[in-house]
């Protein structure tokens, strides 16, 4: 840790004790003030998504979900607005996946812990329960004083309350997670009326014990211990990125107002910090952001709004708090100007990164197939002989139609000698060109045989590649896939 | 070692208090998990105590403990195997009522009797056919198109239901005599006859083979199962001579061995140990293999 003008060095307050820690209370104070602003917005925002998303609706046409966002586990679809996905094409999401890291990491590279401090979860949920918490309880020092003096039956009411709607909360955020599975309105209606099935009930209690103790009793618990994002980031990031920053620099000398303002008539240096310790009172972690960076720091930016709000009582300039870094204090020490720099190597490479696998994905979504086929070689045996000399082997063959009618289509075959194609249990008006009906939004699995006859031993390779061809008789569409066919 | 009544040791860069243990002189911080950490620990154990007493756990000389719930993981497969049946049962339920051509035709019967013939196959067939039903020596590939018995849907139930020369009164019966052992023919006959038999197919013929009483030999000896052009014949088990596919093997010396000591290979009568609507599904399945007729 850099701490060249604090040379005080730490008195240790424990002796060595017992090998565990008693968790420490934490009684965030109110505070106001821009960043407290913006995480009210971003709350409301996130909050609204999630709680709300389940209801909006999607016309999809007969036969359909008409659900905006709905995970249908049991017909393995996943509909999300105009895109429907199938199983098979999870990799959307391995992508999105993928994008939503290297975010993280550019997020990290720009501004340090913004996910931390503004839309993990964690984050947004407990700092909805400290806002109940304070307005059952009071501010702060209201709460430690209740906490001291111990049971009476107003307190013992408020705290029924609290954790009454704690549990509401939690609950809430339990049923909204299930929506996702199911058709929002009918699920609503089958769980108030008890049909549900058991499993929407076990999740949504699963969800609001989680909810309930992580916001209500983990806290910042799960950031410090049970997160491993804090870790990450601390190797991910770099001397430029932005964290939320005591300007030391100007901070130090901590001296008491009053002393500060005879040191200041009398035309001596003193650090802006008056020691007040209001940073300290609103962190809902309960670090000393004067220490420095560190681990247990989400970077909400509340002390900011904290100190801002002090510096601009005693007729200081605010951000002695800020999204600083610490080149820039050093910079300022030596009398350099400040400088920042977003355009580095990494936010670069991760922003190309981002836009590339963006640009992978939006194309792949445009141009997916709706009609495709998946071809599985027969093992067991992989070939074989027929009376009359000519070759079989045996495929099963998964057609997909991923549209909302059903369809006819032809399959062909291409390759070995003289191969001709059999499907077994469809009856084919052509001759050796089977037909079959796909039908809508789903896949159909049949067994498929291949015969070749060559016209002498020599004529066929051991391994020869054979191609599948699906042909959509109505729309044209055409779907390949390549196998090989073997000779016993 | 560590002792807590001795005054601790202050790491001057952290701040931290030490443990005391020291390797190489390095110190080990004191930085003590959250006490809910631990209560978690043991609460894990509390739990797995739970475990013991609830499930089935503790070996005894004869037997086990079973616990308190009585629990068995047999038991509840038993549970769960029967309330499949009961899920299934009407599916099964039109798969035994259903005509074996119908089956095919409908592609959501075909698939059950089709994946249901599958594991029946896995456990009783395949041991002698092969998992694939490739066959082995001996033993008819199923994937082909040349049937002993015969390869339409009817056919291939028939074998199933009774078998082959499995003592069942319905069973398929058939013979192949052994010309050499019982003295029917002389060993240099059975030489021409395995050459000729050879040459049916349009295999390489052993030079100076007398090919004209080779067939005359045929017709007097062989004819009467396997027909008089040797295309076999299914009511007998007789397989076609002339085709590419050879039960036991096309070479010269296994043809003699054939025609020496006879075969009989022997196909049980699954009637007795599976139920009509299943053999049924075996039936569909072995057909779709690709081979049935």
């Amino acid at each position: 840790m850099n701490k060249p003008l604090r040379d005080t060095d730490l008195v240790p307050d424990d002796d060595g004790g017992p090998l565990y820690a008693a968790g420490k209370k934490i009684y965030p104070q109110r505070v106001s003030g821009s960043f407290r602003r913006i995480k009210w917005i971003l709350m409301a925002v996130c909050l609204g998504i999630y709680y709300f998303l389940p209801f909006v609706r999607w016309n999809r046409g007969l036969g359909a979900p008409d659900q905006a966002v709905l995970i249908d586990l049991a017909n393995n679809r996943f509909y999300f607005f105009f895109i429907e996905l199938w199983p098979q094409e999870i990799y959307y999401f391995t992508g999105l996946l993928i994008v939503a890291a290297i975010t993280l990491f550019l997020m990290n590279a720009l501004g340090g812990r913004v996910w931390c401090g503004y839309l993990c979860p964690q984050t947004v949920w407990t700092d909805l329960f400290f806002a109940v918490e304070r307005l059952v309880e009071g501010d702060r020092r209201e709460r430690m004083r209740k906490a001291e003096e111990g049971w009476s039956l107003q307190r013992g009411s408020e705290l029924v309350l609290k954790h009454s709607i704690w549990l509401m909360i939690a609950w809430w955020t339990g049923g909204a997670w299930v929506l996702y599975f199911a058709d929002a309105p009918t699920l609503i209606k089958d769980l108030v009326t008890f049909q549900a099935p058991m499993v929407a009930y076990i999740w949504i209690g699963i969800l609001t014990f989680t909810t309930y103790t992580l916001a209500g009793f983990m806290r910042e618990q799960v950031c410090v211990y049970m997160c491993p994002w804090p870790r990450i980031q601390a190797a991910l990031t770099d001397e430029w990125a932005l964290n939320v920053t005591y300007k030391y620099d100007r901070g130090e000398q901590r001296t008491s107002l009053k002393k500060a303002a005879q040191a200041r008539a009398l035309g001596e240096q003193v650090g802006d910090c008056v020691d007040c310790n209001q940073c300290v009172a609103v962190c809902p972690t309960g670090i000393d952001i004067r220490n420095g960076p560190q681990l247990d720091c989400i970077q909400c930016g509340l002390c900011i709004d904290a100190c801002d709000n002090v510096m601009t009582k005693i007729g200081r300039p605010t951000r002695l708090i800020g999204y600083d870094n610490d080149i820039n204090i050093h910079r300022r020490m030596e009398g350099k100007p400040e400088i920042f720099k977003p355009l580095r190597a990494r936010t670069v490479v991760y922003s190309a990164l981002i836009a590339g696998i963006g640009a992978i994905m939006l194309y792949a979504l445009l141009n997916r197939s709706l009609l495709d086929l998946n071809v599985l070689h027969d093992r067991n045996p992989v070939a074989v002989r027929l009376s009359d000399g000519s070759i079989r082997n045996g495929y099963t063959i998964r057609f997909l139609n991923k549209r909302g009618f059903d369809r006819v289509i032809a399959v062909d075959v291409s390759g070995p000698p003289n191969a001709v194609i059999h499907i077994v249990g469809a009856d084919s008006i052509v001759p050796d060109r089977p037909m079959i009906i796909l039908a809508r939004d789903a896949t159909t699995e049949l067994r498929v045989l291949v015969d070749s006859r060559p016209s002498s031993e020599e004529d066929l390779a051991p391994s020869t590649p054979v191609a599948f061809h699906v042909t959509d008789i109505g729309l044209g569409e055409v779907a390949s896939a390549k196998d090989v066919f073997v000779k016993p | 070692m560590a002792d807590h009544a001795h005054h601790a040791e202050i790491d001057k860069v952290t701040g931290t208090s030490t443990t005391g243990h020291e390797w190489d002189g390095i110190k080990e911080l004191n930085t003590p998990l959250p006490r809910w950490w631990i209560w978690t620990f043991y609460a894990c154990i509390v739990w797995s105590l739970g475990y013991f007493l609830v499930y089935p756990a503790w070996p005894l000389v004869n037997g086990y403990t079973t616990g308190f719930f009585n629990y068995s993981s047999r038991a509840e497969l038993a549970v769960d195997l029967a309330k499949l049946d009961v899920v299934r049962g009407d599916k099964m339920a039109a798969l035994a009522t259903a005509p074996l051509a119908d089956i095919e035709k409908d592609p959501a019967l075909l698939a059950l009797a089709r994946a249901k013939g599958k594991v029946v196959f896995g456990d009783n067939c395949a041991a002698c056919h092969g998992s694939g039903g490739a066959g082995a020596k001996g033993y008819p590939n199923l994937n082909d198109d040349d049937w002993l018995w015969g390869g339409t849907l009817e056919q291939i139930e028939k074998t199933l239901l009774y078998g082959a020369r499995s003592g069942h009164d319905d069973a398929h019966q058939g013979n192949m005599p052994a010309f050499g052992k019982d003295g029917l023919l002389e060993k240099d006959q059975i030489v021409q006859l395995a050459n000729y038999v050879r040459s049916l197919s349009g295999l390489s013929v052993r030079p100076g083979t007398d090919l004209a009483a080779a067939k005359q030999l045929f017709a007097d000896n062989c004819s009467s199962c396997h027909g008089d052009e040797a295309k076999g014949n299914v009511e007998l088990g007789a397989p076609n001579l002339t085709d590419r596919i050879w039960l036991y093997g096309s070479d010269e010396a296994t043809l003699i061995e054939t025609m020496t000591n006879g075969r009989g290979g022997v196909m049980p009568a699954w009637n007795e140990r599976l139920d009509p609507a299943t053999i049924k599904a075996m039936a569909v399945y072995v057909h779709s293999l690709g081979g049935g007729k």
